[in-house]
């Protein structure tokens, strides 16, 4: 039977449900594990409650409520989302690059929120209010800035080569980093919290990161879905992919830009995390196939599930000092990804 | 019938010339073999012909529509390419790869239907990768590669087929069974087959026409035992050759004299 031996792979369906479990499973925990323990049938039963148009059952104390909706549900959503659009950018980025190493970092975003973060920390702005929402605002232009410019400067006549990409990006990125840490040591008040920043974000603030950094995944996993099987074209060679009827440039920078926002948006509240870009998209890589229409959504399920189970454990390791969740997912990743390679031992790109 | 006309086409790289006015046609049903010496601007004519090096001159025509005047997903359902050394991501499987040659036929949004599949399908059928179809293609001989980036090729239902040195890396019984089976894709199918080609006496045995480009125009067009002689390929190649009729099917074979 001809179709039969087009249908994707047997493994996938079973993976996107494995997946779909996990993200549940990290959920679940992410909200009921922490300084103050709420079982997960009263999480199951305060969330359904929530959710229907009854009354609410007054049996469970008011901090649960507070707990459960003003800190950690927003808290477990906004790194859900992280961890979402880090992975699926990543699985992008190695794909657009044909090159495993290729994470959501590589063009420059990271440095470029880097210095928007610390130039906006060095104003001293309060942490409340408007503040709040500056640093995240100076992170997301200066990473998405730095990328516009590599992607300009890269240009050769009408095309974007990807090595001329990749060594503008790193050129870049090694110049705006420069700038950053003298910017630092110039106003050594900044350094601290803006250290802090890079390595942890802002996890607490609320519904309202939430709500921003939302409709960039969402727009962002939606042009990277559309253009999944472009991608997969692209694995050929340029040359090949033009001459299958691809329009080449215009996918490429498609792809740097809705990688790019929904990067710079994840970073801007959630500092930069490392790992999860790498380590996420190749595990599902070996289980379920190099093929992108599949890849991305699995990533992006696969990368929220990580970095909520990352949060919970970065929160409460060492409680009541919680440890930036980007030392987790190194800590956790790096040896579980060595751990899959030594077991597959073939190429799966 | 499909004719793919090339003619007074001039083309190069960064505003040198490789090409400089070449007329050629390729009729539906015919092979034709392009030959001639390293930098004489062969794959350069595959390359223009399929949109990626930009023509500076002249015109590409096929059935009288300007060819360069489509959109790339248009012009690539009307002419595939077998490239030279094809890389192939490892991990994708024969069946995927072909698939891939619907590319031009697909919208951004929904994936392959029935007949897709179909097309992929007869593909494969075609070229005899059936078997292979769930195999990686990391897992495939040179020749097995050869015949599914044919098949892809052949998904794109194309009415040109260009060959850039597609037997290069084959050995000799590989080489003839893709020569075989791009000849029976002209003869039986009615596709129109533009070949770049090294070895001579592959042009001698299974084209139609053979095509001598050198310096970046062409010397000589016509059938096989007009345009492979002495006088032809000594000028072109710049080396003393002899010529002498095959043992068996009396075409050209092409021995090289040496400068001695």
């Amino acid at each position: 039977m001809p179709e039969e031996v087009f249908r994707p792979r047997r493994m996938t369906r079973a993976l996107f449900g494995l997946c779909l479990a996990a993200l549940l499973f990290a959920v679940l925990l992410g909200v009921s594990v922490g300084a103050v323990s709420i079982p997960v049938t009263t999480v199951a039963h305060l969330l359904l409650a929530r959710l229907s148009p009854l009354p609410a059952t007054p049996n469970y104390p008011e901090t649960f409520t507070t707990i459960l909706f003003d800190i950690r549900l927003p808290r477990v959503a906004l790194m859900g989302l992280t961890g979402a659009a880090l992975a699926a950018a990543g699985a992008t980025y190695q794909g657009l690059f044909r090159n495993p190493l290729a994470d959501p970092y590589l063009v420059g975003v990271a440095s470029g929120a880097g210095l928007g973060a610390t130039i906006i920390l060095s104003f001293g702005f309060p942490a409340a209010g408007l503040g709040l929402m500056a640093v995240p605002a100076g992170a997301f232009l200066g990473g998405a800035g730095t990328v516009g410019l590599v992607v300009i400067m890269s240009r050769v006549g009408r095309t974007t080569p990807v090595t001329t990409l990749l060594l503008a990006g790193v050129a870049a990125g090694s110049f705006v980093t420069a700038i950053t840490t003298f910017w630092m040591l110039r106003s050594p008040d900044g350094l601290r919290r803006a250290f802090s920043w890079l390595l942890g974000g802002y996890a607490g603030g609320g519904w309202q990161p939430v709500w921003i950094v939302l409709p960039y995944l969402i727009a962002g996993l939606i042009v990277l879905q559309l253009n999944a099987r472009a991608l997969n074209v692209l694995q050929l060679d340029e040359e090949q992919a033009k001459q299958l009827g691809l329009n080449v440039e215009r996918l490429k920078l498609v792809l740097v830009g809705a990688a790019t926002l929904m990067t710079a948006a994840a970073v801007s509240f959630g500092g930069l995390i490392g790992f999860v870009g790498l380590v996420v998209p190749h595990s599902l890589r070996m289980l379920g196939g190099p093929d992108y229409r599949r890849l991305i959504p699995l990533s992006a399920l696969g990368g929220a599930a990580f970095l909520i189970l990352a949060d919970l454990i970065a929160r409460t390791a060492l409680a009541p000092q919680e440890l930036p969740v980007g030392v987790i997912t190194a800590l956790a990743g790096a040896p579980f990804f060595i751990f899959i390679l030594r077991r597959l031992k073939r190429s799966v790109f | 019938m499909t004719t793919l006309s090339i003619s007074t086409l001039s083309a190069g790289y960064h505003g040198r010339l490789v090409l400089r006015g070449v007329s050629l046609d390729v009729r539906a049903g015919e092979v034709v073999a392009l030959v001639g010496p390293n930098g004489a601007g062969k794959s350069t004519l595959v390359r223009a012909v399929s949109g990626i090096v930009p023509i500076g001159g002249g015109s590409i025509r096929l059935d009288g529509m300007d060819l360069l005047r489509l959109r790339s997903a248009e012009r690539a359902r009307l002419i595939a390419v077998v490239p030279q050394a094809v890389h192939l991501p490892e991990a994708f499987s024969v069946a995927e790869i072909v698939m891939m040659g619907r590319t031009p036929y697909l919208p951004l949004w929904g994936g392959e239907g029935k007949r897709d599949c179909a097309a992929a399908w007869e593909a494969m059928r075609r070229t005899a990768v059936e078997a292979l179809a769930e195999r990686r293609v990391d897992e495939l001989s040179g020749g097995e590669r050869q015949r599914a980036v044919i098949a892809r090729a052949l998904a794109q239902e194309p009415r040109v087929l260009l060959l850039d040195e597609a037997t290069a890396h084959l050995d000799l019984k590989h080489q003839v069974a893709v020569l075989e089976l791009v000849q029976s894709l002209a003869h039986a199918h009615g596709l129109a087959v533009l070949a770049t080609l090294h070895d001579l006496n592959h042009a001698a045995l299974y084209a139609d026409r053979v095509a001598l480009l050198a310096g970046g125009e062409l010397r000589a067009v016509g059938a096989p035992a007009d345009v492979l002689t002495a006088t032809h390929l000594s000028a072109a190649y710049d080396l003393p050759v002899s010529v002498i009729p095959h043992p068996t099917y009396g075409t050209p074979l092409v021995l090289p004299d040496g400068r001695g």
